[in-house]
């Protein structure tokens, strides 16, 4: 069974700082990382490969530099890389992601076997959609499965998959035939260390690189700037709340002190809660 | 969305200052819809908050706003369509079918897609929920037009374009998106971030029926079974009216229990920051912020919340902030209302105590 993880490499945006003067990002030193979303994708789907046998393929659309994601990747377990590099991707909105990355699946198909499954994560940390998945489900007729938290069952020979999805409200159990779309649930397994082996191979692997060209591509209008019906009209910092924070005195003063102007203040500031609050404690 | 392009500075660089003719074909696109969603009979509330919003688009747009409302059960369909009325609709399209009487991503992109392609809305809305990004991206991609996900403010810019703005960056920086070249122009919005609109019973608008034409046979994927929360230990976080939330600054998850004594006291729902969740402080659906709940309560009080942006834009809708930090500079202080410059250790328990003091006082005089 072939299996293709799509994974992102984002900045760390825990470290991500905007210049105060500017409003632009700081890129400068700001370190990469896999997608944290992307790595329980990229679990399930070695777990399903140690399970039924066949091969990970993991595929980014990113930088020339995005092959240090891929080859982690590769170290955690995975069997083969694919990098999809194109200065004319730069630039591409959901709607050209997935074009883009559809496309490569397709050729991924053509050269490495066809995938049965398709994984991405929920969503990315920097562009935070969660719509890449379904884009590309949409574009290769795949059938799409979003937040999956757990694989009940899956029969690679009668191609068929059954899956819990969390909805609103409650849990899905839907089952769907292969080949199938998955965007995987955070926190539902923990990423691999890797072994020595694999890191060994990780090291000495040759990552599969595509340009646009190479990877089937012939509409280069449908790629990213170009190729992305949203445009960026303005970026701009959130805006300085126009009142100012009222400071409640507590130097010295008891807890029980603070308390009661606590409560006044509120009361003051908001009756309804007083009457809210009496009716609530009444009920009880 | 799109990536913010690197050199996005200035506002308006580079292609979107490229105002094209909107293609003719797209020129017949009019009116503002809103995609209803409505599983076992009850409308999901980020509806009628998008109906409220769509409303004021629509009218600043001189045209209809219109509710779609998909399923299976006639009644609730009914039910649902007259809630969109008196929430500000002025028509009401639905598709009725045994194939929608639960969400499935192929029928309702099926039935969304096939409306769209009928009627021509110009902005297509729906929450950013499981049921909302599921069908979002199908629909977009099926439509080849623009999507915007997660956004906190809609507008209509100068030009009669919808302005989509989101956070990006994790938050730290927003950014104004506009569909200009494409119809119809789409967004997803997270439940209570727009406020709830004033229901108005007994206003009405016009029905519209429209068939599914796809058949159940020919639908792959089928629902064998739904496993529904228990309501019981559900955090009902984004509808409550008073939020009490711990941080970090509270040190350990048995301090915690005093923002639970606290919340239990005023009949409040609990959340906390991220790191707890993160720490097994809390559940995860517990969360308040970007990644986690958005709140819109009248009162919320955070204890030991350093107030990072990710956490601001879950809180900032809410009437009266109270913040309870050691930190006199600590950023939360930046758009709370009331500020109490103290451990928040001690702070929690004076706080139950007063309130439990003054509401029993209370009861007695009422
Ligand atoms: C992509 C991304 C998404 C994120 N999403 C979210 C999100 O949804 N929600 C969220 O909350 N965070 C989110 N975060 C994390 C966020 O950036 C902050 O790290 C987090 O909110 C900090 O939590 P905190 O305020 O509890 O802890 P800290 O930042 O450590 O703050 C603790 C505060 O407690 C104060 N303090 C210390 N002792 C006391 C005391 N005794 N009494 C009172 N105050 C005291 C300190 O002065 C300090 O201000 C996200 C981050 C990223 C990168
Ligand atoms: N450039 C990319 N390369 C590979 N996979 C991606 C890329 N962008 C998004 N994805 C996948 O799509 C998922 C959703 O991304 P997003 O829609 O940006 O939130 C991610 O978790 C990834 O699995």
């Amino acid at each position: 069974m072939h299996i293709v993880v799509c994974m992102k490499q984002v900045p760390d945006s825990a470290q991500i700082r905007v210049h105060p003067v500017t409003n632009t990002i700081m890129r400068q030193g700001v370190p990469t990382i896999i997608n944290p979303y992307d790595l329980f994708a990229l679990e399930e789907a070695m777990r399903l490969r140690d399970q039924f046998g066949g091969e990970v393929t993991v595929l980014t659309m990113g930088p020339p530099m995005a092959e240090d994601s891929l080859r982690k990747a590769l170290t955690f377990g995975a069997d083969r890389a694919v990098l999809l590099t194109d200065r004319t991707f730069a630039g591409s909105d959901t709607l050209a992601t997935s074009f883009a990355l559809a496309s490569a699946l397709s050729k991924i198909g053509e050269v490495f076997g066809p995938p049965s499954l398709v994984f991405t994560g929920k969503q990315t940390i920097d562009g935070d959609t969660a719509q890449v998945g379904p884009g590309i489900a949409k574009r290769l007729a795949l059938h799409q499965l979003t937040y999956v938290a757990r694989i009940v069952a899956l029969d690679p020979d009668a191609a068929t998959i059954t899956v819990e999805r969390r909805a609103e409200g409650g849990i899905q159990v839907l089952s769907t035939r292969l080949p199938a779309l998955i965007t995987m649930l955070e926190g539902v397994n923990e990423i691999r260390r890797g072994t020595l082996e694999s890191a060994y191979r990780a090291a000495c692997a040759e990552i599969v690189i595509w340009n646009a060209a190479a990877a089937g591509i012939g509409d280069l209008g449908k790629c990213g700037l170009r190729g992305s019906p949203t445009i960026v009209k303005k970026v701009f910092a959130p805006s300085p709340r126009a009142e100012k924070v009222q400071q409640l005195p507590t130097a010295d003063l008891p807890a029980e002190a603070v308390a009661e102007s606590v409560i006044r203040e509120i009361f003051k500031r908001q009756p309804a809660i007083e009457g809210d609050l009496v009716r609530f404690s009444a009920g009880q | 969305m799109t990536e913010v392009p690197k050199q996005a500075s200035g506002p308006a660089g580079g292609r979107a200052s490229t105002k094209r003719e909107l293609p003719e074909h797209f020129k017949a696109y009019r009116h503002v819809w809103v995609v209803v969603e409505c599983e076992h009979g009850v409308v999901h509330p980020v509806s009628f908050e998008l109906l409220g919003e769509g409303r004021k688009l629509a009218d600043k747009r001189e045209v209809e706003l219109a509710g779609v409302v998909l399923g299976s059960d006639p009644a609730a369909i009914a039910a649902a369509a007259t809630a969109c009325f008196e929430y500000g609709a002025d028509r009401v399209y639905t598709v009725t079918d045994p194939a929608l009487a639960h969400y499935r991503n192929e029928a309702y992109t099926k039935a969304v897609t096939d409306l769209v392609n009928s009627y021509k809305p110009e902005i297509l809305l729906l929450g950013a929920t499981a049921f909302g990004r599921d069908l979002a991206g199908s629909v977009a991609t099926t439509l080849l037009t623009g999507l915007t996900a997660d956004c906190t403010a809609l507008a209509i810019d100068d030009e009669g374009s919808l302005a989509a703005t989101r956070p990006t960056f994790g938050g730290s920086l927003l950014c104004t998106i506009l569909t200009l070249n494409y119809r119809p122009q789409m967004a997803t919005v997270r439940p209570r971030v727009l406020a709830m609109p004033v229901r108005r019973p007994g206003r009405h608008g016009q029905i519209i029926e429209h068939p599914l034409n796809l058949a159940e046979s020919e639908i792959v994927t089928k629902i064998l079974q739904f496993i529904a929360d228990r309501d019981s230990n559900k955090a009902q976080l984004a509808y409550a009216d008073i939020v009490v939330a711990g941080g970090l600054g509270l040190r350990s998850v048995e301090n915690f229990e005093r923002v639970k004594e606290l919340a239990a006291v005023l009949g409040a729902e609990y959340g906390g920051s991220r790191p707890l969740v993160q720490k097994g402080w809390i559940a995860a659906d517990r969360q308040i912020g970007q990644t986690g709940k958005t709140i819109r309560p009248k009162l919320y009080i955070a204890a030991g919340i350093s107030g990072a942006i990710q956490h601001r834009v879950g809180v900032e809708g809410a009437d009266l902030i109270v913040a309870i930090n050691t930190d006199p500079n600590a950023q939360i202080f930046d758009f709370a209302h009331l500020g109490i410059v103290a451990d928040a250790v001690t702070v929690l328990p004076a706080l139950t105590v007063a309130f439990r003091k003054h509401l029993s006082v209370n009861r007695l005089a009422s």
